[in-house]
């Protein structure tokens, strides 16, 4: 399998934002932090498949980091 | 019945070197006649070099160790004349499956590719293998090749002087001391010689305890490899079952860091433990019980000199994945065609920096690996095991989850790329045969292309015409020649062909291809040969 190096896409590429968000709360809704954990975990292996090409998850990486550090 | 781990194999005996005035001389000594030591010695009486091999015990190695032993490996014990009976008693498996919690997530078969002599895996205690090992040393010395093994004969001094390494070999009837060349030591994990010598062997330790047990049963459990991650009857922890012959059952189960390990070595402890994997009626005997932590470490190089390390006492990884004694042999199968030729005068010192560069290239691929594979079993934080879980939860759903799953990446040989002794390529040709990779096995009507390959430096001809034989700097090249006409040998058109209509390959002792040619030309294989034993290479100053 070769996956096309790509660019990590930055620009708004949700069509319904609120929508997505909304649905993103509510799937977490009614579960503990041990159960919220676990969800967000099995998202990013299903999200991060979809993807697949390393650079692109590896932009992500980085950028995913760099937003939670005070600059 | 008396186990063949309780019998002497090679019991002590007085030696002359022992009665002699001044200290013998030799040129190769072994120390350790494990798996690598005596494959080592094999490997080198084999191509008539002189070697004795010393070991402090004089039986088979004790306690569960190696059971999984891959194809390459497999090649090499055939290339070292025993492969036949190694794989006739092994058990092959192609199946595994993976539990999680209390059930199983999803099943796998290793589809082994088709068109290799040797199975991609088998299961056999590693007292067969030594054992087999030190019987076809014994065949070897009644052909009168140059090979002697001497038990209860422990290393207890080294020095290395310029063009020798001087020994003191302790023995039930006292010390003597012996000169020789070259020293290998193979003598383990724990090493004495790296010891006495001073040297580093650095690398992490996982804060993990694994009971270890082969229990003997008539169960009627399929061959295959069962792996559990948190099962009822280990909670929190991991489980592995695998068959090795003689209704021999392979158990790991990981305990924790904070246990009282001679506690739980007790049979009242054991046994429970066992029973609640196996089943309550499910009789079964202890053969051996022990508790292991694992470590990954190497040494920063293996070459000192005249000594040179191969097996454990170089390098270490965890049993996941089963790279130890498979990763050892191929130490051997680098190492001895170069002193071979280091010793004949026909190759520089410097070709043997090049066993250091290949090896640690391996090494550190194997010690990557198996400390994935360990860091997927004990997961070292509270998140590492979130997505570990999580892993295992998707598997059960989705395919794509199951090649993250890694209970152990099962070991497959190093291709040596960017070794200084790779020669030409040829883009045309398939990239698995390229410089640096071992030669893949291919059928050839009722024969088998390895079987015909090794030992010497060789030229592969397909569907071209190669002088029979080339003398190149003193070393004679033979060649195989072979086509692919007519449909006929479509694997080995596969495998070593690609787009290209005619091949020539110039193929080392160790099987591995040096490099590769669309047309033979004596003045590009003299040179590719060149390169091949190191003429190229600048020796590290030792
Ligand atoms: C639980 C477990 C499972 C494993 N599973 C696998 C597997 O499935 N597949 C695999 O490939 N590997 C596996 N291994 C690893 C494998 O057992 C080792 O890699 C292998 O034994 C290494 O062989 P060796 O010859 O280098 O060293 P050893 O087998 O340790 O032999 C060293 C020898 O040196 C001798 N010696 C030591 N000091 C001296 C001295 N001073 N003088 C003279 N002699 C000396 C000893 O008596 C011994 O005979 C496993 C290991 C363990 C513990």
């Amino acid at each position: 399998m070769t996956i096309a190096s790509a660019k990590l896409e930055i620009k708004p590429n949700i069509i319904d934002p609120d929508g997505f968000y909304n649905e993103l709360l509510n799937a977490h809704e009614g579960l503990s932090e041990a159960q919220s954990t676990a969800l967000n975990a099995r998202l990013v292996l299903i999200l991060a498949n979809h993807i697949g090409a390393r650079d692109v998850l590896s932009e992500a990486f980085r950028l995913a980091k760099a937003a939670g550090t005070p600059s | 019945m008396t186990h063949i781990f309780e019998i002497p194999l090679y019991p002590y005996e007085r030696s002359v070197d022992q009665d002699s005035a001044e200290p013998a001389h030799h040129q190769v000594v072994v120390v350790g006649a494990g798996p690598i030591g005596l494959a080592t010695a094999i490997d080198l009486a084999q191509q008539d070099v002189p070697v004795l091999v010393l070991d402090e015990n004089d039986r088979v190695s004790w306690g569960s160790r190696a059971v999984c032993y891959a194809k390459r490996p497999l090649e090499i014990l055939d290339r070292l004349g025993c492969g036949d009976k190694f794989v006739e008693k092994g058990v092959q498996w192609n199946m595994g499956k993976v539990f999680f919690e209390d059930r199983q997530v999803y099943s796998f078969d290793l589809l082994p590719e088709e068109g290799h002599k040797r199975p991609a895996f088998i299961n056999l205690q590693q007292y067969y293998l030594e054992q087999y090992l030190v019987e076809r040393l014994r065949d070897l010395q009644a052909e009168g090749k140059p090979i002697e093994l001497r038990g209860k004969s422990r290393v207890t001094k080294v020095a290395q002087s310029g063009e020798r390494v001087d020994l003191t070999v302790e023995t039930p009837e006292g010390p003597y001391t012996l000169s020789a060349d070259w020293l290998i030591p193979c003598d383990g994990a724990a090493s004495p010689i790296r010891a006495l010598l001073g040297l580093d062997f650095v690398g992490r330790v996982f804060e993990d305890n694994f009971l270890i047990a082969d229990v003997v049963m008539q169960a009627d459990f399929p061959t295959e490899r069962w792996f559990w991650f948190d099962p009822p009857f280990n909670k929190g922890q991991s489980a592995l079952l695998h068959k090795q012959p003689d209704n021999v059952w392979r158990i790991d189960l990981q305990l924790g860091w904070d246990i009282d390990r001679e506690k739980e070595k007790q049979p009242e402890n054991v046994i429970p433990r066992l029973k609640a994997m196996l089943g309550e009626d499910v009789d079964f005997e202890l053969e051996w019980v022990s508790i292991y932590t694992f470590q990954c470490r190497r040494m920063e190089k293996f070459r000192h000199g005249r000594v040179l390390f191969a097996g454990d006492a170089a390098h270490q990884v965890s049993p996941f994945g089963a790279r130890g004694a498979n990763s050892g042999l191929q130490d051997t199968d680098n190492l001895c065609w170069k002193l071979k030729l280091v010793i004949d005068g026909k190759a520089p010192a410097a070709l043997l920096d090049t066993y250091d560069d290949e090896r640690i290239l391996a090494a550190d691929e194997n010690i990557l690996n198996s400390s994935r594979a360990t860091d997927f079993i004990t997961p070292k934080s509270a998140m590492s095991r979130t997505f570990r879980d999580a892993v295992l939860q998707l598997s059960e759903k989705a395919a794509f989850a199951r090649p993250l799953v890694n209970s152990g990446r099962l070991s497959v040989p190093s291709t040596y790329d960017g070794s200084q002794l790779n020669g030409a390529d040829c883009e045309k040709m398939p990239r698995r045969s390229r410089p640096g990779s071992p030669a893949s096995d291919a059928p050839l009507g009722e024969a088998w292309l390895l079987d015909q390959l090794g030992n010497n430096f060789q030229l592969l001809g397909i569907n071209v015409d190669l002088p029979a034989s080339i003398e190149i700097e003193g070393i004679s090249v033979a060649s195989l020649c072979l086509t692919t006409a007519a449909g006929e040998q479509s694997l080995l058109a596969e495998r070593y062909l690609g787009e290209a209509a005619q091949a020539v390959y110039l193929i080392r002792p160790d099987q591995h291809i040096a490099a590769r040619f669309e047309s033979y030309s004596e003045a590009a294989i003299t040179q590719a040969l060149r390169t091949a034993i190191g003429q190229r290479v600048k020796e590290v100053a030792q």
